[in-house]
């Protein structure tokens, strides 16, 4: 365990990494179709798309509504959603393997 | 890569649906059963990580772009089982809060983003690694081409998901051909990210990434070196 990066510090960092990317990145990101929307449109696949049940959410397409400026607007949503989904599978893993009914695999420091 | 409400009809969805939730619920179990307690807080940063990472796209060809899928780097970093719902979770977030991938849709796009991404990937990755030699250079080197085949794997998979039931006029054979053509180039996006994070994570911490787990990984110590099985 002596000079290894800890867990906590790894975690942090991807997390700030996260967040670097959708504030200073996603703003640039590209802004053309993806490839399956491009491909829709390209061979009339979308002839039946209709708007996302959800297309009112305040955070709809990875905006934040009210928020005038787009690429701050994008890296708020962008935040909440790192934020969320953290928050989601972190909760649900923990539940998940405090459920196990078998005993906890060995410590890591086990010589 | 996201399936927006209307383009596929309603029985395949709900049959996407059932698969979907079918396989979720496997998942679930695996990962309560095997998951290693200090993967707990990498589950958590692998799903935050994909959620971020797809909303990079970058440009492919005229017009066009694409943005990492993720399923392969998760299932590498945290198994193939956990590594599947940490994608179904960012999945789920999208379709419910950003209006990214339809409601109706979520469980196609689950079964081609999150199971064939994940699992279908990490099973060419395990593939691909039994290759090679035991080395962390393999095991980057297998994630990226796992990853690089997986949009496509994806689109196969979609195409196959419009056969049954797709509200569009154009031809099957016109749908394969032109989804299979973007993302082998999408793939090329897809196998450089992943590539270049799980050789970040393999320099910080060898012993936490699970598609090296076949590699002996544990930090240097002082008797570390005889007798530890591979």
């Amino acid at each position: 365990m002596n000079c290894r990066t800890s867990i906590t510090t790894l975690v942090v960092g991807g997390l700030l990494g996260a967040l670097a990317l959708v504030f200073f990145v996603a703003p640039h990101a590209s802004s053309s179709p993806d490839g399956l929307d491009k491909v829709a449109a390209d061979h009339q696949l979308d002839t039946g798309k209709r708007a996302s049940t959800v297309a009112g959410s305040p955070l709809a397409h990875y905006s934040v509504s009210g928020v005038d400026d787009s690429g701050l607007s994008k890296g708020l949503a962008g935040a909440l959603g790192v934020a969320i989904t953290l928050g989601i599978m972190l909760t649900a893993t923990k539940l998940l393997t405090r459920r196990r009914s078998r005993p906890p695999a060995p410590s890591s420091a086990a010589p | 890569m996201h399936i927006p409400d209307g383009f596929i009809d309603g029985t395949t969805s709900a049959f996407g649906g059932g698969v979907a939730v079918g396989t979720v619920a496997g998942c679930l179990r695996r990962t309560r059963d095997l998951l290693d307690d200090r993967q707990v807080p990498l589950v958590g940063l692998t799903s935050a990580f994909v959620f971020a990472a797809q909303m990079l796209n970058f440009p492919v060809a005229a017009g066009t772009s694409g943005h990492l899928l993720g399923g392969v780097l998760a299932a590498v970093l945290v198994g193939p089982w956990a590594g599947a719902l940490a994608v179904s979770v960012v999945l789920v977030v999208q379709a419910l809060l950003f209006a990214d991938g339809g409601l109706s849709a979520l469980g196609l796009n689950v079964v081609n983003m999150a199971l064939v991404g994940a699992l279908g990937g990490y099973a060419v990755f395990a593939a691909i690694r039994a290759l090679l030699p035991k080395t962390k250079a393999s095991v980057v080197a297998a994630a990226g081409v796992a990853a690089a085949l997986a949009p496509t794997m994806a689109a196969i998979v979609f195409t196959a998901e419009y056969a049954l039931g797709g509200n569009g006029a154009a031809s099957v054979a016109t749908v394969a051909k032109a989804m299979i053509g973007v993302h082998l180039l999408i793939g090329v996006g897809e196998g450089a990210i992943t590539a270049m994070t799980i050789s970040a994570v393999m320099a910080t911490r060898p012993d936490l990434v699970h598609g090296a787990a076949h590699i002996a990984t544990r930090a240097p110590s002082r008797d570390d070196t005889a007798g530890v099985p591979a």
